[in-house]
């Protein structure tokens, strides 16, 4: 169970970072997972071209919430090219647990609507 | 030789051991399989009798004069004389095999609503739906230009009858489609008495009985309804096959649902006749191996009573109720025991139901998560998702409390 949810995803999960929305963002996009109802919005500030301030928004499992918390904190800094080359596995790297291939969506919410902001694509990133 | 009546105890152990999936192991825990609302498990019954179709007497049916098709055939057509039986049926005509209840409402949709709906009359449905009994109503009276509404539930999940009664007064109400037990809220509609509603109007009534024909004893002709549908593998019955009941005048009626082999009685390149019932309804070869094993199925929910059936998930239903009940901030879906099916849905303060299902999954213990194909059920209640616990035969009293110590346990974890 330990490995399951290890406690870092709680802890993110229990306490997100970057919860909340920008006054003012550049850009701002929020998609949802029909097959559970979870809902993720994310908020950018760009400047000069790079990430520099995000907030998330919505609500989901704790896979999906841990995942939009540790990718934001992720993204901070990087140029918006940077952020387009993120891809499943990235997101796999930062959560550390098998995720099935249900719960691939419930993982991958919060990097699709990044991407789909940034980039304007509304395929699931494990799609491409 | 004496012929002895075997009259089957309830013995829920032995009972186990005619399923073989629930002997295996799930992260090396004992299977605790409590998704019987998704669908059920198969007793070794309905297995066997598919794999001696491919086996012994695999053949296409209404087709050969050969040995093997005549007994597929024979079977095929048995299978469905078993079912009409299962549910009153008049005649075995009035049973057409579909691939599920989806399908089946569907062939109603399109079949007789296409020929029957126009602008200016409506379709009436209900807010305690699945998915299969909103969508297709919404496409077939777009197509027509008729109108839908949704007769709505109270706060306890039960229908508002006066609501379908305003529904029904100015007479452009053509057909009600509504579930006998809702498989989120959990609530048994009283079936007869809306039929009767509904048949007063002059209206005529589609009733979703796949969470009742596998849990309840179901009689067509005492609650009257003019259509009924059901999926083989909720009862124990393989995937890919499902029933619509009809009443035989309006089956005879309606213009066939799909075109194709089987379902013809004489084709010229200038137009076709139509099969007489029910092969009017079943284009192209059938699922044949599935029909015959949802006659397995249903030989096997006779042999075991479905009012013995009913009376232990009634037992099991009411004591889960009771203990979720008694854990803190745990809402629980619907009406209270004993008017409910055997299934509670429920929400756990600050714990997302596939959080839920994920650690009681560690623990081998199968629930639903999400929104179970009836979201706007979830909207309504004002949550995104739940969890459900659904039972069945093979469930006992000491799983349910392995459920509600697994539910603690994803508290402990997430610490609230």
């Amino acid at each position: 169970m330990d490995d399951f949810y290890r406690d870092e995803i709680l802890e993110h999960y229990r306490h997100p970072h970057n919860k909340g929305r920008l006054e003012q963002p550049d850009i701002t996009y929020e998609d949802h997972n029909p097959f559970c109802g979870d809902r993720i919005g994310i908020d950018l500030l760009i400047k000069d071209n790079r990430v520099a301030d995000v907030r998330f928004w919505g609500q989901g499992c704790a896979i999906s919430q841990a995942s939009a918390s540790m990718l934001t904190d992720e993204i901070k800094g990087m140029t918006l090219d940077e952020v387009k080359t993120l891809n499943k596995d990235d997101i796999l790297d930062l959560l550390g647990i098998p995720i099935g291939p249900v719960r691939l969506k419930c993982a991958l919410l919060s990097l699709k609507a990044l991407k789909a902001g940034v980039w304007g694509m509304d395929k699931w990133p494990d799609e491409e | 030789m004496n012929e002895t009546i075997v009259i089957p105890t309830l013995d829920v152990e032995a009972i186990k051991q005619d399923f073989p999936i629930l002997q295996r192991k799930v992260h090396g825990r004992a299977l605790h399989y409590l998704d019987n609302a998704a669908t059920s498990q198969k007793p070794r019954a309905v297995l066997e009798t598919l794999d001696t179709y491919y086996r012994e007497y695999n053949a296409n049916v209404h087709r050969g004069v050969h040995t093997l098709s005549e007994e597929a055939t024979a079977r095929y057509e048995g299978a469905r004389a078993k079912i009409a039986r299962f549910v009153n049926a008049r005649s075995p005509k009035e049973i057409i095999y579909t691939r599920n209840a989806t399908e089946a409402i569907n062939l109603v949709a399109y079949a007789w609503g296409l020929a029957n709906l126009r602008p200016g009359v409506r379709v009436v449905s209900t807010e305690m739906e699945h998915h299969s009994n909103i969508v297709p109503w919404q496409l077939v009276t777009q197509q027509a230009g008729a109108g839908l509404s949704y007769v709505p539930f109270d706060e306890d999940g039960r229908l508002q009858l006066d609501a379908l009664d305003r529904a029904l007064e100015d007479g452009r109400t053509k057909l009600v489609a509504f579930t006998a037990a809702s498989n989120v809220l959990g609530t048994i509609n009283p079936v007869k008495e809306i039929v009767a509603r509904i048949h007063a109007a002059g209206a005529l009534c589609l009733v979703d009985a796949a969470q009742a024909v596998p849990h309840l004893p179901v009689d067509v002709q005492d609650w009257d309804c003019d259509f009924c549908v059901f999926s083989g593998h909720k009862m124990m019955g393989p995937t890919g096959i499902g029933v619509l009941y009809g009443r035989r005048a309006l089956l005879e009626e309606m213009p066939p649902f799909m075109g194709g082999g089987d379902m013809i009685r004489e084709v010229r390149l200038t137009g076709s006749k139509w099969n007489e019932l029910p092969w009017k309804f079943e284009a192209g070869t059938p699922a044949i191996a599935e029909a015959i094993g949802l006659g397995a199925a249903v030989d096997y929910l006779t042999a075991l009573g479905m009012e013995r059936l009913r009376a232990h998930e009634v037992e099991l239903v009411t004591q889960a109720w009771e203990r979720l009940g008694e854990i803190p901030n745990l809402k629980r879906l619907g009406p209270p025991p004993p008017e409910r099916s055997g299934l509670v849905a429920f929400a756990v303060d600050s714990i997302h139901p596939h959080d839920l299902a994920a650690i009681l999954d560690q623990e081998g213990i199968a629930i639903r998560a999400g929104h179970h194909c009836a979201a706007p059920i979830h909207e309504k209640l004002g949550i995104a998702a739940s969890a459900r616990a659904s039972f069945y035969i093979y469930n006992t009293p000491e799983e349910i409390d392995l459920l509600v110590a697994g539910i603690y346990r994803a508290k402990d974890i997430f610490a609230i």
